[in-house]
C-alpha cells in the first residue's frame, strides 16, 4: 500500500503560502465604473493554485499577477466579457467560476429549467391522480387537523 | 503491540459484523428464532471490538507511538493531547475507523431500543446495517489499515496539520458522520420493509425518530463546518460550494425531503414510495461523499490523500448496496401503492411539492459537482462550477420552497382549507415586506430586487412559523412536541436566510496596508493598526497585532488581536483573524502580508446579521430535537393508536 | 414488475459506470483531475520579447525562432520541481537539437545565473520574465512547465510538473516525428 504524502496538506499548504500581494491593496481605479468591474471580475474568476477562491480572496502569488493583469486590462478599457475571453484564451474556461454557455454546457445551465419543469409536471400528475381517490367521508378528518 | 491488538479487534469486529448480517438477513428470512436471537449479541459485540479497536488508536497518538505510520503521518509530540486525540481523525485511515465507529454506535443503539419491533423485522434491520458494517471494516482491513507500522519508526512525527488544530474543526467530523452515517438507519429499515414486502404507518412512525435524529446531527456539523471555515480561514466566506462541502450539503437536502416525506406516510400511509426511494437517495449521497472525498478524482482542499485503487474499493461497495436496494425497489414499488386521496393545497400536497423542490436542489448540486469530471473524461475540455453558478442555482427551487412555506406550515390534511389561511399568510408576507423594506434602509449598500424578495420571504415565513403556536392557544388545542419542534425548526430556516441574505448582500470588505499608527474606516466603523508584536504558542509563533476599533460617534468597541502564526513543524503561515461578535454585526479583521518597517496588509470586513445565520441553523436542529421527543415515540400506547395499515395492494 | 420502476438503478447505475471509468482512468495516468488543460495547444504560440539572462544587453525573442521546433521551459531556483528536473533537461539538451528555450519565472537575476553556473545550463537562451507577464501569456500556473512548439508554430504539447526523459521520449519526441521536425 503506497503512502502518498496526504494530498489535502499540501494544498492547504499552498493554500497558506505567505506571498508577495497577499492581499489586494491596490489603490482603486480612478472610474468607479471601471473599480466595481475590477472587483466584479475578481470575484468571477479562480485562483490556478488555491482552487476553491477567487482571485479577490487568494493569498498567492499568481493571484495578486492575475489581480494585477485584470486592473490593466479594466484600465485600458476592456469590457468584462473581453478581460474574460483574455484569460480563458490563455488558462481556459477553467479560470471562470461561472462556466460558460456553449454547446458543452447548455445542460449545465438548461437543468434547472428543466427539471424545475419536469417535477412540476410530476407533482401535478401526483395530485390530479390523488384528487381523484378522496372520499366522499369528510369526517375520517378532523377539520382542522394539521398535527404534522 | 497496540497497533496489533488494534488490527485483531478490527478483524474480530469484522467477523461479528458478518455474523450480524447472515444471523439477521437469513434468520429472518427462514424465521428461525434462534439464528434471530444472535443478531443484537453480534451486533453488540462488533460495536465492543470497533469502539475497543478506535480507543486503541487513540491511545497509539497521545502515547506518542511514532511507530504506528499512521500516528507519524499525522502527529508530534508538541501536540497539545486534546489535539492528539482529534489527529486520530485528521487524515483518511483514522476517519474511516471513526466512520465505522460511528455505524457501529449507531447499530448498537437499534439493537438496544428496537425490543418493541417484531423480531423479523428488526433481525432484517440489523442485518442490513450489517452488510454496510462489514463491508466497511472489510475496506479499512484491506486499503486503509491505520495500525500499520513505521519500520524503522521515526523520531517525531509530522504533526498534525495546523488547520485542523481547532476546537470546531475536531467536533465537526464526529458530529458529521453522526449525521450522515446515521442515514444507513434509514436505509436498513427501507431495505427491511422492502424485504417483507410491507411498508406501512408503524413502519414510519418508527423510522421517524431515528432519521430526524441524523439529520439534526447532520446540521449540526455542516453549521459547525461553517463556523469554522469563517472565522479560520481569514477571508470571512462562510460556503465555498466546495466539492466536499456539497458532498455534505447533498444528504442534507436529502435527508429534509426525508424526513418531511415520512411525516405523510406515518400520518396518511401515502408517498410511500417516494420515501422509500428518499431513504435510499440519501444514504447513497452519504456514500457518494464519502467517495468522492477519498477517491481522488475531484480536486479540493477539503480531499483526504487521493488514491485511486481505494476510490474503486468504496465505488465497488456504493454500487452493492445501492443498486442491491434499488433492485429491491423495482421488485416491491408496484405493491406499495396505497388508495388514500388528498386535494389541492393539502398539506400532502405541499409536502409533495417540499419534496420535489428539494430533491431537485440536490440533483442540481450534484450535476454542478459532477459536470466539469463528465466533461473532462469525455475528453470535452475542462471547466469549472464555481459559487456564482452554485449560488444562482441553488435559489431556483429554494426561493419557491420558501414561499410554499409560509402557506403549508398552517395547512391541513386531505383536504385544502387555505381560504381561512388568506388573512394569516397575508400578514405574515406584510410583515416580511416591512421587514425586508427596514433591513434594506438600515443597511447601505444598492437595494437589489433579490435580496429584497429573498428577505420578505424569509421574514414572512419567520412570522409564519411563530404564528403555530399561537393557533394552537387559539383553538384551546395543547401543542404537540412535535408541532412545536417544526415551528421552532421552520423559524430557524427563515432566521437563516435572513442572515445569509444580509450578510451577503450588505457586507462590506476592504483590504488596505497600514503602518502603525494608521487607521482605515469600514462601514462607519474606523479600524486603527496600533502595533505588532510576537507571540509563542505551544507549538507555533506568531506576529499579533493590536487593532483599535471605535464607532461612528467616537466611543471604543473593542481591540482585535488577529494573529499570523507559523507552526513549528509543518512551517506553515496560517491566519487567525481578530473578530468583534456581535448579534448585530461582526467585525473581521485578517492579516495579509508583512510590508516591512511594521506595515501589514490587512482586509478588513463588516459583516451585518451574520451570526443569525448559524442561530437558524442551530434552531433547524434544536426544532429536529423538540419533535423526537414527541411523546407519540416514548410511549408503548402509541403503538396500538397507530395501527391504522393501509390495505397492500395485491 | 413495470419497467420504469428500474429508473433509478438504472441513473445510478450509468453514475457508478462513469465514477468507474474516471478511476480507471487516472488509474492508468490518462486523466489527472488536478491538470489545467491547456488551450493553447493546437494554436500559435503566444509572442515574448525579454532580457537575456546570461547577456543583459541582448533579448529572447519568439521570432528568433520561427521555422525551428523548440521547447519552452518555465523554471525559477525558488521551486522545488525545477530542481529535480535540472538533470533531465541536461540530458534531454545532449541528446537533441532543439533548442530549450528557459524563461526564468519572477526570479532574482544573479539567484538564477549562480544557478546555472553551479548545476549546469541545459538551456539554448534563457529570457527573463520578472513580473510573470510572459507567463500569464503562456498560461503558466505552477512551475516547472514546459511546453513544445512545432516548426510551424503551433504549439504541440504541455508538460506540468518536472520533465523526465522518459516524457521526453514518450510524449515529446514522438510529436516531434510527427510533424516531420527530426528530434535529433
Amino acid at each position: 500500500m503506497t503512502v502518498i504524502r496526504p494530498l489535502a496538506t499540501l494544498m492547504l499548504g499552498i493554500l497558506l503560502a505567505v506571498a508577495a500581494h497577499a492581499v489586494d491593496t491596490e489603490v482603486p481605479l480612478a472610474d468607479p465604473v471601471q473599480q466595481e468591474r475590477y472587483e466584479t471580475l475578481i470575484h468571477e474568476l479562480r485562483c490556478l493554485q488555491c482552487r476553491s477562491q477567487s482571485l479577490a480572496d487568494s493569498e498567492v502569488d499568481l493571484a495578486g499577477e492575475l489581480r494585477s493583469e485584470v486592473r490593466r486590462l479594466v484600465a485600458e478599457g476592456k469590457s468584462e466579457a473581453q478581460v474574460k475571453a483574455f484569460l480563458t484564451a490563455r488558462y481556459g474556461d477553467y479560470i471562470l467560476f461561472r462556466p460558460p454557455l456553449n454547446e458543452r454546457t447548455w445542460l449545465l445551465w438548461l437543468a434547472p429549467a428543466l427539471l424545475l419543469l419536469g417535477g412540476l409536471l410530476i407533482a401535478w400528475r401526483v395530485v390530479r391522480h390523488r384528487t381523484g381517490l378522496v372520499s366522499g367521508d369528510p369526517e375520517e378528518f378532523d377539520a382542522g387537523d394539521r398535527e404534522p | 503491540m497496540t497497533a496489533e491488538l488494534g488490527q485483531i479487534a478490527l478483524i474480530l469486529a469484522l467477523c461479528l459484523a458478518l455474523g450480524q448480517a447472515v444471523f439477521g438477513l437469513i434468520g429472518a428470512g427462514f424465521g428461525w428464532g434462534n439464528w434471530m436471537a444472535a443478531v443484537r449479541p453480534a451486533t453488540l459485540g462488533q460495536a465492543g471490538f470497533v469502539i475497543l479497536a478506535f480507543l486503541l488508536l487513540v491511545s497509539a497518538f497521545v502515547g506518542n507511538d511514532f511507530s504506528v505510520q499512521y500516528v507519524a503521518l499525522n502527529s508530534n509530540s508538541e501536540l497539545p493531547t486534546f489535539y492528539r486525540v482529534a489527529a486520530v481523525w485528521g487524515a483518511h485511515e483514522g476517519s474511516m475507523l471513526l466512520w465505522v465507529l460511528i455505524l457501529a454506535l449507531w447499530s448498537a443503539a437499534v439493537a438496544l431500543l428496537s425490543r418493541s419491533l417484531p423480531e423479523t423485522f428488526s433481525s432484517r434491520v440489523l442485518g442490513v446495517l450489517g452488510i454496510i458494517s462489514s463491508g466497511i471494516l472489510l475496506f479499512i482491513l484491506l486499503t486503509s489499515n491505520p495500525f500499520l507500522r513505521a519500520v524503522p519508526a521515526p523520531f517525531d512525527g509530522n504533526d498534525l496539520n495546523p488547520l485542523l488544530q481547532d476546537f470546531a474543526l475536531t467536533i465537526h467530523p464526529p458530529i458529521l458522520y453522526t449525521g450522515y452515517v446515521g442515514f444507513a438507519v434509514a436505509f436498513a429499515f427501507a431495505c427491511a420493509a422492502m424485504i417483507e414486502g410491507k411498508l406501512d404507518q408503524t413502519w414510519a412512525r418508527w423510522t421517524r425518530p431515528w432519521t430526524t435524529v441524523a439529520w439534526l446531527f447532520l446540521t449540526i456539523g455542516i453549521t459547525l463546518g461553517s463556523w469554522w471555515a469563517y472565522y479560520e480561514l481569514g477571508w470571512g466566506g462562510w460556503w465555498m460550494w466546495d466539492p466536499v462541502e456539497n458532498a455534505s450539503f447533498m444528504p442534507w437536502l436529502a435527508g429534509t425531503a426525508l424526513i418531511h416525506s415520512l411525516a405523510v406516510t406515518e400520518k396518511r400511509g401515502l408517498f410511500r414510495n417516494w420515501t422509500l426511494l428518499l431513504a435510499l437517495f440519501t444514504f447513497s449521497l452519504s456514500l457518494l461523499g464519502t467517495f468522492l472525498v477519498r477517491s481522488g478524482i475531484i480536486v479540493s482542499v477539503h480531499a483526504f490523500a487521493s488514491d485511486p485503487l481505494r476510490g474503486i474499493f468504496i465505488l465497488g461497495l456504493l454500487a452493492v448496496f445501492i443498486l442491491g436496494a434499488l433492485t429491491l425497489y423495482a421488485w416491491r414499488a408496484g405493491q406499495l401503492r396505497s388508495d388514500a386521496g388528498f386535494e389541492w393545497w393539502s398539506r400532502e400536497c405541499f409536502l409533495l411539492l417540499n419534496n420535489v423542490l428539494l430533491v431537485i436542489a440536490a440533483v442540481l448540486i450534484l450535476l454542478g459537482t459532477l459536470y466539469p469530471l463528465m466533461l473532462a473524461l469525455m475528453k470535452l475540455g475542462t471547466i469549472s462550477v464555481g459559487p456564482p453558478y452554485f449560488q444562482l442555482v441553488f435559489l431556483i427551487p429554494v426561493l419557491p420552497l420558501i414561499a410554499l412555506l409560509i402557506i403549508g406550515m398552517h395547512s391541513a390534511w386531505k383536504r385544502a382549507r387555505i381560504a381561512p389561511l388568506r388573512q394569516r399568510v397575508v400578514t405574515c408576507l406584510i410583515v416580511g415586506a416591512l421587514g425586508a423594506i427596514a433591513l434594506s434602509f438600515v443597511y447601505t449598500g444598492r437595494v437589489r430586487a433579490m435580496v429584497l424578495i429573498g428577505l420578505l420571504l424569509a421574514i414572512a415565513t419567520m412570522a409564519s412559523a411563530a404564528w403555530v403556536p399561537f393557533d394552537y392557544r387559539q383553538r384551546r388545542v395543547p401543542m404537540p412536541r412535535g408541532a412545536l419542534g417544526m415551528a421552532i425548526a421552520h423559524f430557524g430556516v427563515g432566521l437563516f436566510a435572513v442572515g445569509a441574505a444580509v450578510a451577503s448582500a450588505y457586507q462590506i470588505e476592504r483590504d488596505v496596508s497600514l503602518a502603525p499608527g494608521q487607521s482605515a474606516n469600514v462601514a462607519g466603523y474606523e479600524f486603527r493598526y496600533v502595533t505588532m508584536r510576537s507571540v509563542e504558542g505551544p507549538n507555533y509563533h506568531a506576529r499579533e497585532a493590536d487593532v483599535v476599533i471605535t464607532d461612528a460617534q467616537g466611543g471604543l468597541v473593542t481591540t482585535l488581536h488577529p494573529q499570523k502564526r507559523t507552526y513549528l513543524v509543518q512551517q506553515q503561515p496560517m491566519t487567525e483573524a481578530g473578530i468583534d461578535v456581535s448579534w448585530k454585526r461582526d467585525l473581521f479583521v485578517a492579516l495579509g502580508e508583512d510590508l516591512g518597517n511594521g506595515a501589514w496588509s490587512m482586509r478588513l470586513q463588516y459583516k451585518p446579521l451574520i451570526r443569525y445565520l448559524w442561530l437558524g441553523s442551530l434552531l433547524m436542529a434544536f426544532g429536529g430535537l423538540m419533535a423526537t421527543t414527541d411523546r407519540r415515540y416514548r410511549t408503548e400506547l402509541a403503538q396500538a393508536r397507530a395501527e391504522t395499515t393501509v390495505p397492500v395492494r395485491p | 414488475m413495470k419497467l420504469r420502476f428500474f429508473l433509478p438503478a438504472a441513473a445510478v447505475a450509468v453514475l457508478c459506470a462513469s465514477l468507474w471509468y474516471g478511476l480507471n482512468a487516472i488509474r492508468g495516468g490518462q486523466y489527472d483531475p488536478q491538470l489545467i488543460e491547456s488551450p493553447l495547444i493546437g494554436r500559435a504560440a503566444p509572442d515574448f520579447i525579454a532580457e537575456n539572462l546570461l547577456e543583459p544587453a541582448q533579448q529572447v525573442a519568439r521570432s528568433q525562432f520561427l521555422g525551428k521546433p523548440f521547447v519552452l521551459n518555465v523554471w525559477g531556483t525558488w521551486c522545488v520541481g525545477c530542481r529535480e528536473e535540472h538533470g533531465a533537461l541536461l540530458a534531454i539538451a545532449k541528446e537533441t537539437d532543439v533548442p530549450i528555450v528557459g524563461i526564468s519565472w519572477k526570479d532574482d537575476r544573479q539567484l538564477a545565473r549562480d544557478w546555472l553556473a553551479q548545476l549546469g545550463n541545459p538551456y539554448h537562451v534563457v529570457g527573463v520574465d520578472p513580473e510573470g507577464k510572459i507567463a500569464i501569456n503562456w498560461g503558466v500556473y505552477g512551475a516547472p512547465e514546459s511546453f513544445l512548439v512545432g516548426a510551424d508554430g503551433r504549439v504541440l504539447h504541455k508538460r506540468i510538473g518536472p520533465m523526465t526523459l522518459d516524457i521526453w521520449h514518450q510524449d515529446f519526441v514522438p510529436l516531434l516525428k510527427k510533424t516531420g521536425s527530426s528530434p535529433q
